[in-house]
């Protein structure tokens, strides 16, 4: 194998503006790492990791922000385009799964002896199932970059594993809904790119009223 | 970190996991071990049987054998060792379904596209192995049942599902962050992959439904067997 076959351009593509230091020093280490492998960017992956912070309560009502925002997308905005044939039907599955998720993560915050935050109210820029549909592969991909970026810094392993039980779900979502759109379902090619904080915040912030 | 003292075995006995998987005696003592005593004795155990060619792999001699390395880093070599088998028989079995010609088009060109990710995450995981100081686990020699499209793809879907539910259920087990953090960009990318080859074969994109559900190492063994050759 050369190491053209395996450039990715997307991967490659370190846009430093608007980006905090940690998730450039991420991005650009995981797009050596899918030149080089792992090995040689470690100590860079190690620096973005040492910039994330919060404790597990934390992260987990950030991520319960976002399973608000993606269950209120599919079982409340859905309904409101209205939706035909399969994108239908992946609104009405994972929204269901949505909802499971926010309800396990709110027990999870009550575990930790934390307060679940109050579920926002969302407005979403969606007016035809085309639209509908590219937001949604917005928010799945986001998801996935948020859970993945994340998940390293949590202490708990039972929390971590609930973590990673719940981004699968969501990289599938991610990657039908792609599919449906005529995306490629692997936009981060072989190595999906954790996001920071800051980055989830800007695709999900101008959502939230 | 250089020069562990398993370098000198022969590389023919780091194909530890892929051992495991054909010899039940070893798989049985492995999950008796693994099960009373957790991810890092194992991760011993299979350090100490990988450099143990010239003396007897007892559980005893592991810890001298892995004073070179931090306790945590023998666990998360076991672990991305046996990840690195398993993304050695993904890759094998991409390579095989390209070669048939049995896809073209749309889905050729995913299926294609899969079988090079496959193959960076081989890369990754072997850089990763020799980062901590191990000893790459060698490539197993597969065998896949290849005959229609349709019987791949089901296949592919199965092989893709065990695969993300096979770095699910390390993930709590890892102890580097680093490891952690490659190791979750590879999961949701075998997510992807099952995802895609749900709708292709029309079964569900989430199987488990909201909640993915884990597989440990002896269940991912013994699904992996029927494919050593």
């Amino acid at each position: 194998m050369t190491v053209n076959e395996l450039t990715s351009p997307d991967l490659a593509a370190c846009e430093v503006h608007g980006m905090t230091r940690g998730s450039f020093i991420l991005r650009g280490a995981l797009a050596a790492g899918a030149l080089y492998g792992t090995a040689s960017v470690a100590p860079f992956v190690s620096q973005a990791l040492a910039q994330s912070g919060g404790g597990d309560a934390e992260i987990l009502n950030f991520a319960l922000t976002l399973e608000y925002l993606e269950a209120d997308f599919y079982t409340v905005k859905g309904k409101q385009v209205g939706l035909s044939g399969e994108a239908k039907a992946y609104a009405r599955t994972f929204g269901a799964e949505e909802v499971a998720h926010v309800s396990a993560l709110t027990a999870a915050i009550k575990a930790l002896g934390a307060t679940p935050v109050a579920k926002p109210t969302f407005v979403f820029p969606a007016t035809s199932e085309s639209s509908f549909l590219s937001l949604a592969s917005v928010l799945e991909n986001t998801g996935v970059g948020a859970y993945n970026g994340a998940a390293p810094s949590l202490q708990s392993k039972a929390v971590l594993a609930s973590a990673g039980s719940i981004v699968q779900t969501e990289a599938r979502h991610a990657a039908a809904i792609d599919l449906l759109i005529g995306m490629s379902p692997t936009p981060n090619q072989g190595f999906d790119r954790p996001f920071t904080k800051a980055e989830v915040l800007a695709k999900a912030g101008p959502l939230i009223k | 970190m250089s020069s562990p003292t398993n370098d000198e075995s022969p590389p023919r006995t780091t194909g530890i996991v892929e051992r495991l998987v054909r010899d039940d005696l070893d798989r049985k003592r492995f999950l008796k071990m693994a099960g009373s005593a957790g991810a890092a004795s194992f991760g011993a155990f299979v350090i100490a049987a990988c450099g143990s060619s010239s003396k007897s792999a007892s559980t005893a001699s592991a810890p001298a054998t892995t004073a070179s390395t931090a306790s945590s880093s023998s666990g998360d070599l076991a672990i991305l060792n046996y990840a690195l088998t398993l993304e050695y028989l993904e890759t094998e079995f991409y390579g095989k379904v390209v070669a048939s010609g049995l896809f073209s088009g749309k889905v050729g060109s995913l299926i294609k596209d899969f079988g090079r990710q496959e193959m960076t995450h081989v890369e990754a995981l072997k850089g990763a192995v020799e980062k901590l100081g191990g000893t790459a686990a060698t490539k197993p020699e597969g065998k896949f049942p290849i005959s229609s499209a349709s019987q791949v793809a089901e296949l592919a879907y199965t092989v893709e599902n065990l695969g993300a539910s096979a770095y699910l259920g390390q993930a709590p087990h890892i102890q580097n962050a680093e490891v952690l953090a490659s190791a979750l960009a590879i999961h949701t990318v075998e997510a992807r992959h099952a995802a895609t080859l749900g709708t292709l074969v029309k079964k569900p994109v989430t199987p488990d439904g909201a909640f993915a559900v884990p597989a440990d190492m002896s269940t991912v063994l013994a699904a992996v067997k029927p494919f050593l050759a």
